[in-house]
């Protein structure tokens, strides 16, 4: 067994909280130098120098680069032989992120029930998925999830002969509706198989394919649909904050799993242009 | 083109779809729950917390602001959301209306009767926003935290106008304009 203290999680989670808020990704200004690299039209080429440097202002004055700070959500991959000094992991977690908001004067954005509506004032609960790995490693992935994409995101239970091309089409019509809504350009998490709950899970997952791809228990790469996927949706001219252009979308992931003989799962979970996403190892 | 806040209903003859305006002045934040709590106040014919007439409405929950800033990170949310409640306000006078993302038929047809336009900020540049703002005072409903209507100074504060006096649509005409 190896022993993970209570403390670092905490401490850990809170600062990473509060980064991945402020703090733009080496990747996600890559993201935007290439979008403003490809755009021809003066305005949306314009919007992305905007976005750009928001994103710089963030980071400099350690402000939110958006004031919608999010759900926060946790893939947490626990190894068989972790224990831990003290206390409850879930705890833990809720620590650092109730501590994270506060400290890094990030927006509450949760509701303690749907109907009744009132502000926990913590940003808590978080929404955590766990995985048990055979090891003596603890990783948690955190995203900071915003509502705009995420209520523009949708799952939907095909017929297995609706095929790849059905799927696409589901993709597409997703990304149609949705057009300025979440913030473009968005990023796409695409989960196809599996079942009911497990597809929007793999959705969420796809999102961060890049870091969990040590984690993942199938074949997953799938780079040139990927990349096929991404192009179509470009070519619908939604560009920038929907205004039109090349760049309305920045990447498409998707992840795969078995599911049953008469069931084809897929979902689409919608990231605004700011990826807000950080791997902690412990 | 820079414009100064209130605006009159004159002024947004001057405006198309497609314009970027520099907005100056005086502009009030609402969402969701701000938004049920006003459309409750007007139903009862009860005093709003502020004057509709020739007002705007900016769809914004900034984040809070942190020691030496005026305001934490402050850009716009979606505005659908606000759709159900947009033309009851548009009848008491609202000039403009600001947030992102497509309305409903309803909401531009009302813009188009009432006189007002709805204009989109940068989503997702809410630091680049903060820059503009010179004050942040909360009007009503502080409970509701970073929902509370806050009144905000502004100095050329930028936004693309989506929707105009004539029923055009921005998001419809997208790269044509």
């Amino acid at each position: 067994m190896r022993t993970v203290f209570y403390d670092e999680i905490v401490k850990k989670i809170k600062n990473e909280v509060i980064n991945i808020n402020c703090k733009p990704s080496q990747h996600l200004l890559d993201l935007y130098e290439k979008g403003i690299h490809n755009e021809t039209d003066g305005r949306s080429k314009n919007i992305l120098c905007i976005l750009k440097e928001n994103s710089l202002i963030a980071s400099e004055k350690m402000i939110p680069i958006c004031q919608d700070t999010g759900t926060l959500v946790a893939l947490v991959y626990l190894g068989k032989d972790i224990k831990l000094d003290k206390g409850f992991l879930l705890d833990a977690i809720c620590q650092g992120v109730s501590e994270g908001y506060k400290d890094g004067y990030l927006r509450k954005s949760i509701v303690n029930n749907p109907i009744e509506r009132i502000n926990t004032n913590n940003n808590l609960p978080p929404v955590v998925h766990t995985f048990i790995t055979n090891d003596d490693q603890l990783t948690i992935i955190i995203m900071a999830k915003g509502a705009g994409s995420e209520n523009m995101s949708s799952l939907k239970m095909m017929a297995p002969s609706s095929g790849i091309d059905g799927i696409r089409e589901f993709v597409i019509d997703t990304v149609r509706k949705a057009g300025p809504n979440p913030c473009p350009p968005i990023s796409l998490g695409i989960g196809i198989g599996s079942n009911f709950e497990g597809v929007a899970l793999l959705a969420k997952q796809a999102l961060v394919k890049d870091l969990i791809s040590d984690k993942l228990s199938y074949h997953n790469d799938y780079e040139i649909l990927e990349n096929e996927i991404l192009d179509e949706l470009n070519n619908l001219n939604i560009g920038p904050q929907g205004f039109g252009g090349k760049t309305g979308v920045f990447e498409v992931k998707i992840l795969m799993e078995p599911c049953h003989i008469a069931s084809l799962p897929v979902a689409v979970n919608i990231n605004c242009h700011v990826l807000r996403h950080a791997r902690i190892e412990f | 083109m820079k414009i100064q806040a209130p605006i009159s209903k004159s002024m947004l003859n001057e405006i198309k779809s497609g314009d970027f305006l520099y907005i100056s002045g005086t502009i009030y934040t609402a969402r969701d729950a701000a938004h049920k709590k006003l459309a409750e106040l007007i139903n009862l014919n009860k005093e709003l917390p502020f004057d509709l007439k020739g007002a705007i409405i900016y769809y914004s929950g900034p984040s809070p602001a942190s020691p030496g800033n005026i305001v934490g990170s402050i850009g716009p949310t979606t505005s659908y959301r606000m759709d159900k409640y947009t033309p009851d306000l548009l009848k008491q006078g609202l000039s403009v209306v600001i947030g992102k993302g497509k309305r409903s038929k309803e909401v531009i047809d009302s813009l188009v009767e009432y006189k007002a336009i709805y204009c989109a900020a940068y989503g997702g540049a809410g630091a680049y926003l903060a820059s503009k703002i010179k004050s942040i005072i909360p009007v009503a409903f502080e409970e509701l935290g970073p929902e509370a209507i806050y009144k905000l100074e502004v100095e050329d504060f930028p936004v693309i106008v989506v929707n105009d006096l004539w029923g055009n649509d921005l998001y419809e005409s997208r790269g044509k304009i």
